[in-house]
């Protein structure tokens, strides 16, 4: 039998599933699976269940179900799903690298030694996989930013980073939607909304979609050039 | 039934607009938001016979004052031991009242708690966000915070004369307040002897403390190594622990994910309570196995639903108060009743 998944009481009203202790396609892949079937089949009493880099939160009414109750629920999905990995829909998220956009180029491309232009390529050719929501609403981490490109979170956070922004920090990658301070490095800025306004599906992206950056003109901003 | 228009004249910082709270959405990095003390907030809305997620109005420590410009409307204020100024008389909070145009209302904190709330008879009108009017401050979504020189507007507002007075109020909290938790899902990350200072030892409210959390002041809380976890989700009630060794615990607008350890989570039916600790207020935390955890939410809630039923009937008109008044005192002090009978 393997160490995992690991289960986890969280309070009266939750149970924590852990597939690893550490950031990996398999682990995310697990995730991914089990978020798929828990919202395909919810176990009686669940609330809502929250994906994450490593595990999956399930949030449940404790007045119809109990830890034991959920985890059942999870062991008997968990031998169903092994073979069918979650492909995730394909996303384009536009971005300006215009210098007033772009705060921080100059110094990514410093710290690691390329051009502007060559730290704008690499971005555009990460692949990229959302790994989970956190911070903020809407606010989607990203996997997948090229190790050329990688540098470390600032040690202070700047302040009013307008909403739209682009940001990455390690190997992750982030679209802000509220002007927020943040310690990340800011390479544009992006005229695609991430909290959509369609009432049906008013977050872009779900956990385990893939995404692609494409540049665009700042003409497609729309007035998103503020700050 | 009319519009009433209520006036702000004053309102402190982090008062907010709030229904039930925004649920289900915990995925895409929204909390819940809602009320800080759903119980007070749920209270306020039934003692007028609204939906007990009805959309009120959250006060903080830094009160409230209104003034009604147009349209008679009933209101309820519960929550915390706040003091109200209705038109020059003073009273106690945990009370159904009417405002008519011309009069005011002051609300103010009292001897005890952080938070109150202000139900209204009839639809209060405000913004919404993935349909829900809770206010999440960080991003402003939802109802929004309330400004001097606003006007709320009550659509369809009415009047309710047989639930005016007072409403069946909770006493002030016992000091330290007691609060149950269930370690982990991290305590296993931390050094021998954490557990022991967080059940063993007690902790103080402080100034930082808003809508997101409250941080503790207490027995440092020393990680095992520095080391950090993958980021993971969040709940409400969450003692999450930064590398300085601090407590803090999560509220109504936490995070959905982060990567500090958490060494304990509050249990559900204990947030409203710590919500209404004061900066200052001290607290001792006891651990309780899940099972029991279970046990316990589930009397909470039958009790808070016991309580909620008892706020929600209506006390009948003036007149027929009074001859209930009458009979009770007559039972119970029939000595000082019987020569006038």
């Amino acid at each position: 039998m393997s160490d995992w998944p690991r289960f986890r009481a969280v309070a009266d009203h939750g149970l924590l599933v852990s597939f690893g202790d550490e950031i990996s396609d398999t682990v995310s892949a697990q995730v991914f699976a089990l978020d798929r079937v828990l919202r395909e089949t919810p176990p009686e009493g669940m609330t809502e269940c929250i994906p994450a880099m490593v595990n999956l939160l399930i949030d449940f009414d404790p007045e119809v179900t109990d830890h034991a109750g959920v985890q059942q629920e999870v062991e008997g999905r968990l031998g169903h799903i092994e073979d069918a990995p979650v492909a995730g829909q394909d996303r384009v998220v536009e971005v300006c690298y215009d210098a007033d956009f772009a705060s921080d180029l100059a110094r990514v491309a410093e710290a690691t030694g390329l051009t502007p232009d060559q730290v704008i390529e690499a971005h555009l050719a990460g692949d990229y996989r959302v790994r989970m929501y956190g911070f903020a609403p809407g606010y989607a981490y990203m996997s997948g930013v090229p190790e050329a490109i990688r540098v470390p979170r600032k040690s202070a956070a700047v302040r009013d980073v307008p909403a739209g922004s682009v940001i990455i920090a390690g190997g992750q990658c982030l679209v802000t939607t509220l002007t927020m301070p943040t310690g990340w490095s800011v390479i544009g800025r992006s005229p695609t909304r991430i909290l959509t306004d369609d009432t049906d599906h008013p977050f872009l992206f779900d956990v385990g979609d893939r995404v692609r950056f494409e540049r665009v003109e700042r003409r497609a901003l729309n007035g998103r050039t503020d700050g | 039934m009319a519009e009433a228009r209520l006036r702000v004249e004053a309102a402190g910082p982090h008062v907010s607009l709030q229904d039930a709270g925004r649920f289900g959405w915990m995925r895409y990095g929204v909390p819940a938001s809602g009320p800080m003390d759903r119980f007070a907030h749920a209270a306020a809305n039934l003692a007028l016979g609204q939906p007990s997620g009805a959309t009120a109005i959250e006060v903080s420590m830094g009160g409230l004052s209104l003034s009604c410009r147009e349209g008679a409307v009933s209101i309820a204020v519960c929550g915390g031991g706040f003091t109200l100024d209705h038109d020059g008389t003073r009273r106690d909070g945990w009370a159904v009242l009417r405002l008519e145009p011309g009069q005011t209302l002051a609300i103010r904190a009292g001897t005890w708690g952080s938070w109150c709330y202000v139900a209204v008879a009839g639809d209060l009108v405000c913004e919404r966000w993935l349909g829900r009017a809770a206010t999440h401050a960080v991003s402003g979504f939802g109802g929004g915070r309330l400004v001097a020189g606003q006007d709320v507007i009550v659509r369809d507002a009415w009047v309710t004369q047989d639930r005016e007075g007072a409403i069946p109020a909770p006493g002030p909290p016992t000091a330290p307040l007691r609060l149950s938790a269930v370690a982990g899902p991290q305590e296993a990350l931390f050094a021998p002897g954490a557990l022991d200072r967080l059940t063993g030892e007690t902790f103080r409210v402080t100034s930082a403390f808003d809508r997101m959390g409250v941080r503790l002041d207490g027995p440092e809380l020393p990680l095992r190594d520095a080391l950090s976890i993958p980021s993971e989700p969040l709940l409400r009630g969450a003692v999450q622990v930064a590398g300085d060794g601090v407590a803090s615990v999560l509220l109504a607008d936490h995070q959905t994910t982060g990567g500090y350890p958490k060494i304990a989570t509050l249990l559900s039916t204990e947030t409203d309570r710590l919500a209404q600790a004061r900066p200052g207020d001290t607290l001792r935390i006891a651990l309780v196995d899940p099972e029991k955890a279970v046990a316990l939410a589930r009397v909470a809630l039958a009790e808070r639903r016991r309580s909620l039923d008892e706020i929600g009937k209506p006390r009948g008109s003036l007149a027929q108060r009074l001859v209930e008044t009458n009979l009770i005192s007559g039972v119970t002090d029939g000595r000082e009743a019987a020569p006038e009978g």
